[in-house]
């Protein structure tokens, strides 16, 4: 059963290697399925460009089903394409008309330097978690359920925030690449919750410290990163990092829970 | 954490952005309420005005504190702004994204704007006043001679010039207050559902209306002639 199918040019950001020159390149795809992912569509692409000999275009991901935070792409000027709340792996190319120029470019950002390609090195959201972004548990007999009485709604909001998949579109949608969102979440769904409260101070300050060591920028409450975030993180959760930062940083009692 | 490192952190810095914003902000309710002497047309209780604001020893020492804010608020601009600029890189995107607040895209080039219309404002009045440049001549109200500010400030607004610029920077002022007032507030984490309405309806009626009769009192003295 034949399906509806479309025809679409792309301009894809080619890079050999991180640190060496990049430029777009310009493809046609032919008789694309609508109801294709924008990630299958682009592996359509990359078979044909293998037939030829060439060098496939490299992206990341890995569920393709949203959940794992893998793919990227920043699709005409939007992380993620042009739909709100969802990932790229999400993205149908239904989505497009037939004919249509689509420019694909790799997440931009200081802190995110190009791998090949659409590919790049995300691990300093990896050290922004890894500064604190957990709970020290002294493991023991298995504590029994609901012993610790948590509001329905402040499980929510801690759910809400533990929604970030870590994909970075708040950062490549950024005009400053600040990843507060990211960072903001990653506090958040701890700093709620009475197993986090414990170590809010030590987790605010080390997390924003590993943050700007990364070489992100500083939020201008804009809010870009929300609007295009797949799990739509809120910025409400930003002014929590900044009381969180605020209590630990400005009451001093904490001060020795830094390095 | 010390204070040197919560204070040069991106959200420090942030912090220092929000509190002298929001100093600024109580500034102009300060300012503009005593301009409304002008916007009355009441010459000597303007020159009593200026001339109190110009001579108690409390004001000069608030007016000083002030001028702190004021570099401050430049000071952070200026780091923030490098800072965030690194952090892009030097890559751009080939098509930028339009998300957000387009008003906070431009914070910089506005604040820029009033910068450029303070250096003039304040050589306009304030080195006159104080006798830094220009002529000033006196007058005296209930028995006291002070110097005539009034006369100074009504001959500028029969100029279209200076009545067209000060208009056109106080619309650039609205535009950098729309954003920054409640800007200020989600920079403090004051953020939630009881505060956060008001916050950003107080915050966009002080943003037209301070601007407004601001703008108001050189229009109002250029028309009467
Ligand atoms: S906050 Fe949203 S956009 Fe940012 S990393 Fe998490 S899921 Fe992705
Ligand atoms: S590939 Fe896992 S979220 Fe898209």
């Amino acid at each position: 059963m034949a399906g509806e199918t479309i025809n679409i040019k792309l301009k894809i950001w080619r890079q050999a290697g991180q640190g060496k020159p990049g430029k777009f390149e310009s493809y046609e795809v032919n008789d694309v399925s609508v109801d294709m992912s924008f990630l299958e569509m682009l592996d359509v692409l990359n078979e044909n460009e293998l037939k030829k000999g060439n060098d496939p275009v490299h992206f990341d991901h890995d569920c393709r089903e949203g959940i794992c935070g893998m793919c990227s792409l920043y699709i005409n000027g939007k992380p993620h394409g042009p739909k709100h709340g969802i990932t790229t792996c999400q993205l149908h190319m239904r989505t497009f008309k037939n004919g249509e120029t689509i420019v694909v470019e790799p997440w931009r950002a200081s802190a995110f330097p190009v791998l090949k390609d659409l590919m790049v090195d995300r691990t300093a959201f990896e050290r922004i978690q890894q500064a604190g972004g957990y709970v020290t548990i002294s493991t023991g007999g298995v504590p029994d359920a609901n012993e610790i009485a948590i509001p329905k709604t402040v499980a929510d909001e801690a759910m809400d925030a533990a929604q970030c998949i870590g994909c970075g579109a708040c950062v490549a949608a950024c005009k400053n690449a600040s990843a507060m969102l990211f960072t903001a979440a990653k506090v958040s769904q701890l700093a709620v919750l009475p197993q986090g409260k414990a170590e809010r101070k030590r987790r605010a300050l080390a997390m924003l410290e590993q943050h700007d060591s990364e070489g992100f920028g500083a939020c201008t409450n804009t809010g870009a990163c929300e609007a295009v975030c797949p799990k739509e993180i809120s910025i409400t959760h930003i002014a929590r990092l900044n009381r969180e930062f605020t209590r630990a940083a400005f009451s001093g009692s904490e001060t020795d829970y830094t390095n | 954490m010390s204070w040197q490192k919560s204070l040069s952190s991106t959200i420090g810095r942030k912090i220092m952005m929000s509190l002298s914003g929001i100093l600024l902000i109580l500034f102009l309710a300060g300012h503009v309420s005593g301009n409304m002497t002008l916007l009355l047309g009441k010459a000597d209780a303007f020159n009593a005005y200026a001339h109190f604001m110009s001579t108690n020893p409390a004001v000069q020492v608030i007016a000083n504190v002030f001028k702190l804010f004021f570099v401050g608020h430049i000071f952070y601009a200026i780091l923030l702004t490098r800072q965030n600029k690194k952090a892009r890189g030097g890559e751009a995107y080939k098509v930028s994204n339009k998300d957000g607040s387009s008003v906070s895209k431009y914070m910089g080039v506005l604040g820029s704007v009033i910068g450029v219309f303070l250096v003039i404002h304040l050589s306009q009045y304030w080195a006159v006043m104080h006798e830094y440049a220009g002529t000033i001549g006196t007058t005296t109200v209930d028995g006291v001679q002070m110097k005539d500010l009034y006369s100074v400030v009504a001959t500028s607004y029969q100029n279209p010039m200076i009545v067209g610029g000060y208009v056109v920077s106080m619309i650039i002022l609205a535009y950098h207050l729309w954003h920054g007032f409640a800007s200020a507030f989600q920079t403090l984490g004051i953020n939630n559902k009881r505060y956060t309405p008001v916050i950003s309806f107080v915050g966009k009626a002080y943003s037209i209306i301070v601007p407004l009769l601001f703008a108001a009192i050189p229009v109002a003295m250029f028309i009467n002639g």
